[in-house]
């Protein structure tokens, strides 16, 4: 009895240690920026507004948001669009060697957004003129996230039942009529799975747009939040906690908002 | 309206499953025909390959006066209703039986209207707002008929439609759907494995076996007549006597005992061949009485089958089944005889009809 007990409570010591591991990064990012002059420290903040102020005054910080905001949504809308095609394909049709097809695009992929790309990529940016080009850093960032997302995909069209769509053939609809009226309603969770999950892999991606984007005016949040320094070439905490603040805000509001509208349901490449 | 024709049509699966294996079949305008066949035979494919969901590996499908073997499903002008009844689990009723419309672009007020008009028709007026999901499966298969009555195709097919009913509500059903094809005069193509199903509701039916048929006809030719062993097995609620014979002159000895030959049988054998003796029990007359030409034994086995009973003779260790109405059923243990009704008695040489 005496043994359950200790263990319970060692058992719950652990969980409390961990949780104040992953909570107090949190709790420092909801009090640092209401604080005057912040350290690294968890204090009780004295609720000034001043450094939201002095965030409004640097030219980069707020459009850099919105431009995070262009680079993940035109990726999200990118890679459902092809991924739901592609993998609407790859379900239904038989292809000799597919699997073996996925599983190549998937380990492919890892190499595409990883740095062993990084320099062919650059190249190929310069010469198709993307360098520099939002655009083309979306065209990049939606090549590196599509294999994995036609995977997934895949296996939501799967386990959807093809009779919905052999009754909508017989009825006479076309073959993109059958996806616009049929499978798309039918893997609707499966896209906001996907859609969710390449808004927050664009969202918190730095090496791609650091690499090929120099305009400042171009680059997303999370570059600029790496040049928030003090002229003494310290962090600029209060700027730092305020910025990391407004940054993190879209991507939790965009989960609740998704979550309460589809539910998630992921299952990834899990045949059940 | 049109009529269906299948000509040596051949269905071979990538992996080399033969499903369907050279089948002719004529179909008549506004016919109600049922495809019988134990599971696996090649019903689904049959349909299917209708459909054009499936590609025929060999042979034609004809429809009216159009062969549409190289066509695309959706301009055969066919309809199916799927086993699973395939209703869009997104869209509401009136979405649903209007979808088919709704392809061939009619304007959405008057997909509404006809959506109304044919659920109304099949008493699915207060349920058009709701999705499949929140139906029950008989009103999931009325949904189903009506979308496929919505598009006013040429020919109906209909994959085992009632074999997601519970029992009760498949009796029903069956009178309703066959009222319905009575009604609207569309060619309809049927599948089920259950026999009673066929023998119902079919104007006319084949019997199918292992990509084969076995045996074409009116559902009242297919229980009396059967042409084969198979047939004979399959049809029937309760199972045909089928037993080994020979004949000895002009009488057949059958489980020890010397029956007469039948009528449709008579001069059509030869002395000392081996055959195949098939009666169905309710073709007996059981009596307690030694009678020329019965089967006599003793009594198994009684079962109630409600307005009668299902009596098992043991015939010299072969197993012969009769019909005995209720009130003059016999005990375990008695002796009994059972005569065969010499019109409806029928021989089998080498599994076929004589
Ligand atoms: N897509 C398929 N690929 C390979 N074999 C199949 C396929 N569909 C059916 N079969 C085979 O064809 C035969 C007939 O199947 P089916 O038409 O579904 O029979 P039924 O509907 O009478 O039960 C079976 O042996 C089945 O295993
Ligand atoms: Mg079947």
């Amino acid at each position: 009895m005496t043994r359950f007990v200790l263990g319970r409570i060692g058992f719950y010591t652990l969980i409390a240690v961990l949780l104040a591991f992953f909570t107090v990064p949190l709790l420092w990012l909801v009090t640092a920026p209401f604080t005057s002059d912040p350290t690294y420290e968890v204090r009780v903040p004295d609720f000034t507004w001043d450094n939201f102020a002095a965030l409004l005054e640097h030219p980069y910080a707020l459009p850099s948001l919105w431009n995070s905001v262009v680079l993940s949504a035109g990726t999200a809308v990118l890679v459902v669009i092809f991924a739901a095609l592609a993998a609407y394909a790859l379900s239904r049709v038989r292809l000799p060697g597919r699997d073996a097809l996925l599983y190549a695009l998937l380990l492919l992929s890892s190499i595409i957004t990883g740095t062993a790309a990084m320099v062919p990529l650059f190249q190929l940016a310069v010469e198709l003129n993307l360098i520099d080009s939002q655009f083309g850093l979306i065209l990049i960032l939606t090549g590196g996230l599509l294999p994995a997302a036609i995977f997934m995909l895949k296996d939501f069209m799967d386990s959807t039942p093809k009779s919905y769509e052999e009754s909508a053939r017989v009825f006479g609809a076309s073959p993109l009529q059958i996806v616009r009226d049929v499978v798309v309603p039918l893997v609707r969770p499966g896209l906001a799975t996907i859609a969710v999950w390449a808004v927050a892999n664009v969202w918190g991606n730095f090496l791609m747009p650091y690499l090929l984007l120099s305009d400042v005016e171009k680059q997303p949040a999370a570059v600029i939040t790496y040049t928030l320094y003090t002229e003494g070439g310290q962090a600029n905490l209060s700027m730092l906690s305020t910025f990391g603040l407004l940054y993190s805000i879209p991507v939790v509001l965009m989960y609740l908002f998704v979550s309460k509208k589809y539910g998630f349901r992921f299952h990834g490449g899990i045949k059940r | 309206m049109a009529a269906i024709e299948l000509r040596g049509l051949t269905k071979v699966y990538p992996g080399g499953v033969r499903a369907l294996d050279a089948l002719d079949l004529v179909i008549p305008d506004g016919e109600f025909f049922a495809l019988l066949g134990p599971s696996g035979c090649g019903k689904t494919t049959l349909l299917r390959t209708i459909a054009g969901l499936e590609t025929a590996t060999g042979g034609a499908v004809v429809i009216g006066d159009r062969d549409v073997t190289g066509v695309q499903p959706g301009a055969r002008d066919v309809a199916m209703v799927f086993q699973d009844y395939a209703l869009f689990p997104h869209m509401d009723v009136t979405d649903n039986i209007a979808y088919p419309l709704r392809i061939k672009k009619v304007s959405k007020n008057d997909r509404r209207d006809k959506a109304a008009e044919v659920g109304a028709r099949l008493g699915l007026e207060h349920l058009m707002d709701r999705r499949p999901g929140q139906l029950s499966g008989g009103q999931q298969q009325r949904v189903a008929l009506a979308r496929v009555m919505a598009t006013q195709a040429q020919a109906f097919l209909f994959d085992e439609p009632l074999s997601n009913l519970d029992a009760r509500l498949r009796l029903e059903a069956r009178t309703f759907l066959k009222k319905l094809q009575r009604e609207l005069g569309v060619t309809t193509v049927f599948v089920t494995h259950d026999q009673a199903e066929a023998l119902a509701m079919a104007d006319r039916m084949a019997v199918m076996e292992s990509g084969h048929i076995r045996q074409i006809g009116t559902p009242a030719e297919v229980f009396q007549r059967p042409a084969n062993t198979f047939v004979a097995g399959f049809i029937g609620s309760t199972p045909m006597n089928l037993l080994d014979g020979v004949v000895r002159g002009d009488t057949l000895e059958v489980a020890g005992c010397k029956v007469a030959v039948p009528a449709a049988a008579e001069g059509r054998l030869s002395d000392g061949g081996k055959i195949v003796y098939g009666v169905r029990p309710e073709y007996m007359t059981y009596s307690a009485e030694p009678a020329d030409g019965a089967l006599g034994g003793k009594v198994s086995i009684v079962e109630n089958l409600g307005a009668s009973h299902l009596v098992t003779l043991d015939v010299n260790d072969v197993n012969v089944q009769a019909v005995v109405p209720e009130g003059s059923e016999p005990a375990v243990g008695d002796d009994g005889y059972a005569l065969p009704r010499r019109d409806r008695a029928l021989v089998y040489l080498d599994g076929e009809l004589v």
